[in-house]
């Protein structure tokens, strides 16, 4: 009996095993596969049609039809565009995720953080309905202008990664051991002095983590901005021009491109392009937290 | 009250009135009175879980970041209750230190954490910061292990050096009383014995009061020890006293070892 219940559990945990396997093997597989297939179309433009990297980077003439593969106006958009997300949403969603974790009644936070775990899930199209709907038109008014424009998709991105901003700086200042808190205070540090130079330096690296996801997230935003950009393949020249980024011109132009055609291979390599950057933000993430530890 | 401080003994610096803690609806201290000696050592000792951690942490208002905690009666800190409305508890703290059970150094380098309090309490000067961290490590009797890396991180330090530094770090605020939380319950041997001394030192010019689940470690540093039972303050006197000829019978049965 004992022993015919042991081989049960031999069979059950062999099963098991397997089926954890294969599902990881089947994972590793389609990463790969699709690592190699964007590797391999994506670099189309310079292997077959025989473009320079250097043009595709720096030349600001978008114009595959002529011949001319020149990313830098999206390029430039998708940086601009993350970068002011970043630099309006990163110290806001910072400081909103300390004084949630810090110095928010504990209801008050309790009751805050699954609303914001309920914001990062918002689909993006929604962040851009709005965007055009309330934002664009407001724009317009105050400025004369379309309203379609850097600022408007900055705005956008800003909101939109703020939730994630705040959430994981939220999660990162939860993890400072009590301990520090209590040391400091028990010195007659005030809280606000608790917080600035105990607190917040040893969560930096989880807050460091925490713009970074924010970047991640911007840099990878396709819909949202694509509603509110403008979408004019141009180097942009002021904060009210339309613009387009590399995720959005991929959206703008990838039903119209001919398959095998220089076009196609040009969104291909702004999609191999945008998985570098997602990638080397990763291997930041990792390098902080490594750091860190 | 009977105790090391009646008689013409040293002056009062603290005295407990009437205190009651509470987590929610549990109260964990009843009806607790206590004075404490000037420039003497206080053990507070009991099972665990009898209140004594609970008691030291309502000396200096730490209950004050716990949520749902209330602490009722008076605790008068030179004749002054540390409880009325107008005392603003970051001074009461600057006045009371306490070191905690677990070291708890900052994650900054040994040289920082020593001076985070007089910086921020104000003092700006370099040359200043450097002598305060020399004096407070050196009457933490850290000073010779770590002369030559005071810029190291602090968290590079053993246990027992790391709750050193922690001493050093509230010494170098000046604080009238120190309050420690079974600060030596983590460290080996050596480490504790260090510490020991270092609180013989310290009453020359501090008032100390120390919980301890050690009855050797309250009988061989104390002056006074107080015996805490299911959150009731059972009794204070001379250590010499409570150990050899305690008045009350749960006392005595605690301290010939009748419960844990």
């Amino acid at each position: 009996m004992i022993a015919g219940n042991a081989n049960n559990a031999h069979r059950n945990e062999s099963v098991a095993l397997a089926l954890l396997k294969s599902a990881s093997a089947f994972f590793i597989v389609s990463i790969v596969v699709l690592l190699g297939y964007l590797t391999f179309e994506g670099t189309k433009l310079f292997t077959v049609d025989h473009k320079s990297i250097f043009e595709f980077l720096f030349s600001p003439t978008f114009s595959p039809d002529t011949g001319q593969v020149g990313a830098a106006p999206f390029i430039l958009g998708s940086l601009f565009v993350t970068g002011f997300a970043i630099a309006v949403g990163g110290p806001f969603g910072l400081a909103v995720g300390v004084f949630f974790s810090e110095l928010a009644p504990p209801r008050v936070a309790a009751a805050m953080k699954p609303a914001i775990e309920v914001l990062v899930g918002i689909p993006s199209v929604v962040y851009g309905w709005l965007g055009l709907t309330l934002l664009v038109p407001l724009i317009r008014n105050m400025t004369g202008s379309t309203g379609f424009g850097l600022l408007s998709a900055g705005i956008v991105l800003s909101l939109m990664i703020l939730p994630t901003v705040i959430s994981l700086a939220e999660d990162a200042m939860r993890v400072v051991p009590n301990s520090l808190r209590e040391g400091s205070l028990a010195l007659g540090a005030t809280r606000w002095e608790t917080i600035s130079r105990v607190l917040v330096p040893a969560a930096r690296s989880g807050l460091a983590v925490a713009v970074i996801l924010g970047i991640a997230r911007a840099i990878g935003e396709a819909l949202a901005i694509q509603m509110v950009l403008g979408n004019s393949p141009t180097i942009p020249h002021g904060l009210l021009n339309a613009a387009s980024a590399l995720t959005s011109e991929i959206v703008m132009d990838m039903g119209g491109a001919i398959q095998g055609s220089v076009t196609q291979h040009a969104l291909f390599s702004m999609a191999l392009l945008l998985l570098l950057i997602a990638m080397s933000l990763i291997v930041l993430v990792k390098f902080v937290v490594r750091r860190a530890t | 009250m009977i105790g090391a401080n009646g008689r013409g003994g040293p002056r009062e610096k603290m005295k407990v009135e009437d205190m009651n803690v509470f987590y929610g609806s549990f109260q964990a201290i009843k009806d607790a009175n206590l004075n404490v000696a000037e420039h003497r050592v206080t053990a507070l000792i009991g099972p665990s879980g009898c209140g004594k951690s609970t008691f030291i942490r309502a000396l200096n208002r730490m209950h004050d970041l716990t949520p749902g905690a209330r602490v009722e009666g008076r605790v008068m800190l030179d004749g002054e209750n540390i409880y009325a409305p107008s005392v603003d508890p970051v001074t009461v703290r600057h006045r009371i230190g306490m070191v905690f059970q677990r070291a708890n150094p900052f994650p900054k380098s040994i040289f920082e954490n020593v001076v985070y309090g007089p910086k921020i309490h104000g003092l700006r000067s370099h040359k200043a910061l450097v002598e305060v961290a020399e004096k407070s490590l050196r009457a933490a009797a850290l000073w010779d292990e770590v002369k030559d890396r005071l810029n190291r991180s602090a968290l590079d330090l053993s246990g027992g050096q790391q709750q050193r530094l922690c001493i050093a770090r509230v010494l170098a605020v000046e604080p009238e009383v120190i309050l420690m939380d079974e600060p030596a319950s983590a460290l080996d041997p050596i480490a504790t014995s260090k510490i020991e001394d270092l609180i013989g030192e310290l009453k020359r010019r501090y008032t100390v009061v120390i919980v301890t689940h050690s009855m050797q470690q309250a009988a061989r540093i104390s002056d006074s020890t107080v015996f805490f039972l299911l959150g009731e303050l059972i009794e204070v006197g001379t250590t010499s006293e409570i150990f050899t000829r305690p008045k009350d019978k749960r006392t005595e049965d605690y301290i010939t070892g009748r419960y844990g």
